[in-house]
């Protein structure tokens, strides 16, 4: 199989078990995110991905071949650095060209690459230039030209857009993924960032606690996040319990809801409503009644709060379908099977 | 950040004392070295005072020179063998646990606190023919009869070396710690083998900090005077040994001064030219 595969991947540090039986495939040319909070191990796993750390079980394979073994400098890849690591004492073009001269490659074609990387990062011209000269984005593309100087088999990328400022940081997420999409290259980025994960990912890995909660698309783990850990992680969401009766009738917050069902036997469930779904009504048919406690206007977007039974509920309209309501006021919170994805306890 | 510079005399103040300091202990005794290097010598006697170039001009023949020379290879040697083998030693030593370099650290510092008498004898002795290492090899069936190694120039190395290697570990430590691990990593990752990550990044990263620490130990090696003495030959006697000779022994001051002299100008020409030439290649 040509991609990535990770099975039964473990790292122990002592007793401590930063990863935890980690199976992953990630096919040829695809860019996945790992996404998770610190410590969750994501960052442990790529540095085993690039051979800078050895698993205690399982193995790594990529393109079929066992690899967890091979050292580092054998694997043929690239990897940006949360630091970047450039090295100091090189200029951007030698930097660029530093993994094809130890390679070897013949000096022509180490300039040409690095011609070649340099118009590629819109750089050109900036070959005799020391590092220390360059901006935070400039130094970003030059480790990311100097990762890819040899077309490696694997892209990796550990936070690589942390230390840049808000609005250059969406811009890289944007070139990053227009990047990898031209090259065609598999790429593993590990982030915190969930919308830095939403803008380039194919395939979106939340991990926490060492082990991998979801692996989906973005829009799948937005959509039907597989538990209330991936709902609460990504994106802003309510979590509010729900309880079935021994004849399948839906209770949520002690108001009955008839239209809701919990999977079958199950008699506890927490629901995830995004706020942009929670539709306010009138109090009564089909809807838990609560009060509204506080409306938050940002302009672009209206945030209401309602508290329905000690447990606060956020929705969130746009100033065209701005709620019609006051502080102290009585709303229903309409529960339709549409806009809640019930979690397994 | 820049400051204002001082307004008054009284801002200069803090700087009399280190001053006052400098100028007794060191600009004075090294003015008077310089005048005495330029006196006429008494027969027999002391010195009177003159102005004669005669002690710089018995210099310049073929024993002196040959005596400079050495003095400087010699302190070259010792100076490229200390770093060469600290380097690689204290870049191991910054990546092991914390525990560990404490315990490498202190049994370095207490090397320091051996004075140069005790290690020379020391050496001397593990060198000797009667209760040396020789003996260890023969033990082993590597020798076939033990043999003295001292006096030799590579005894007066091994010990001027010995004597170095603390404080050439201790120059280069914080460089090494400061230095980005994952320097090395991304190298790795870019397909160098840790030798080669070492020899391309690690060590021309550091080439502003080697070449200070080579400086330092050059000029701690130059003034060595008594390892010499104690595990070397008379050929093997460095220019500091000469000095002392002549000023004490001999009682020709004025001799000693002005070789004293001729060996601070040659020392202060070699670290010029060394820190000229860093400027040259840093700008390549």
């Amino acid at each position: 199989m040509s991609g990535l595969a990770l099975q039964n991947v473990v790292k122990e540090f002592g007793s401590f078990r930063a990863v935890n039986n980690v199976e992953l495939t990630v096919p040829h040319g695809t860019f996945v995110c790992m996404l998770g909070p610190s410590g969750c191990g994501k960052t442990t796993l790529l540095r085993m991905i690039a051979g800078l750390d050895l698993p205690t079980g399982g193995a790594i394979r990529l393109d079929g071949e066992d690899i967890t073994r091979v050292p580092t400098h054998k694997r043929n890849l690239g990897m940006v650095f949360q630091s970047l690591a450039l090295f100091p004492h090189l200029t951007v073009g030698e930097n660029i060209a530093y993994p094809l001269r130890i390679r070897k490659a013949p000096k022509e074609d180490q300039k040409r690459r690095v011609e070649e990387l340099l118009s590629m990062i819109h750089l050109a011209g900036y070959a005799d230039r020391p590092v220390s000269k360059l901006s935070g984005g400039q130094r970003q593309r030059v480790a990311i030209a100097r990762a890819l100087a040899i077309s490696p088999k694997l892209f990796l990328l550990d936070e690589p857009l942390s230390a840049l400022d808000a609005k250059l940081r969406e811009a890289m997420q944007v070139e990053l993924r227009q990047l990898q999409q031209q090259l065609g290259i598999t790429t593993i980025v590990v982030t915190h960032d969930q919308r830095e994960a939403m803008t380039m990912a194919d395939t979106v890995v939340v991990m926490n606690g060492g082990e991998i909660r979801q692996a989906a698309s973005p829009i799948e783990i937005y959509r039907r996040p597989a538990d209330s850990f991936v709902a609460d992680f990504i994106g802003q969401t309510n979590l509010i319990e729900a309880e079935a009766d021994t004849v399948g009738h839906v209770s949520v917050l002690g108001q009955p809801v008839p239209d809701l069902a919990l999977p079958a036997g199950a008699a506890k469930a927490t629901l995830s409503i995004r706020p942009e779904d929670v539709h306010l009504t009138a109090p009564g048919a089909g809807a838990i009644s609560g009060t509204v406690t506080f409306v938050r206007d940002l302009g672009g977007t209206i945030e209401t709060f309602v508290d329905v039974a000690g447990r606060q509920i956020v929705a969130v309209s746009t100033p065209r379908e701005r709620p019609d309501v006051t502080v102290g006021q009585q709303v229903g919170v309409a529960l339709t099977p549409d806009v809640c994805v019930v979690l397994r306890k | 950040m820049r400051r204002e510079p001082p307004q008054t005399i009284g801002d200069y103040a803090p700087l009399l004392f280190p001053a006052a300091m400098l100028t007794i202990f060191f600009v004075v005794p090294f003015g008077t070295m310089i005048a005495v290097s330029f006196f006429q010598r008494q027969q027999g006697g002391f010195y009177t005072p003159a102005f004669v170039f005669d002690n710089y001009g018995r210099f310049l023949s073929a024993f002196f020179g040959g005596v400079l020379g050495f003095s400087l290879m010699m302190a070259i040697a010792v100076a490229l063998c200390c770093v060469v083998l600290a380097l690689p030693f204290t870049y191991m030593l910054t990546r092991m646990a914390r525990s560990v370099q404490v315990v490498w650290l202190v049994a370095l510092l207490s090397v320091l606190s051996l004075s140069e008498v005790i290690i020379g004898f020391a050496w001397s002795t593990l060198f000797s023919r009667t209760a040396g290492i020789t003996n260890i090899l023969v033990a082993l069936g590597l020798m076939g009869e033990a043999k003295a190694l001292t006096p030799s120039f590579a005894a007066v190395l091994t010990g001027m070396v010995y004597q170095a290697f603390p404080y050439t570990v201790l120059v280069l430590f914080p460089a090494l710690v400061r230095l980005d691990p994952t320097l090395t990593e991304a190298a790795r990752t870019l397909g160098a083998s840790p030798l080669k990550a070492f020899f391309t990044v690690v060590v021309p990263a550091l080439r502003n900090t080697i070449v200070a620490t080579l400086i330092m130990v050059f000029i701690f090696a130059l003034g060595s005077y008594l390892l010499p003495q104690l595990l070397g030959r008379p050929q093997h006697w460095t220019l500091s040994v000469l000095i002392t000779d002549q000023a004490i022994y001999q009682s020709n001051m004025p001799f000693a001064a002005a070789m004293a002299v001729f060996l601070v100008l040659v020392t202060l020409g070699l670290v010029a030219l060394t820190v000229i030439a860093g400027r040259k290649g840093e700008a390549a």
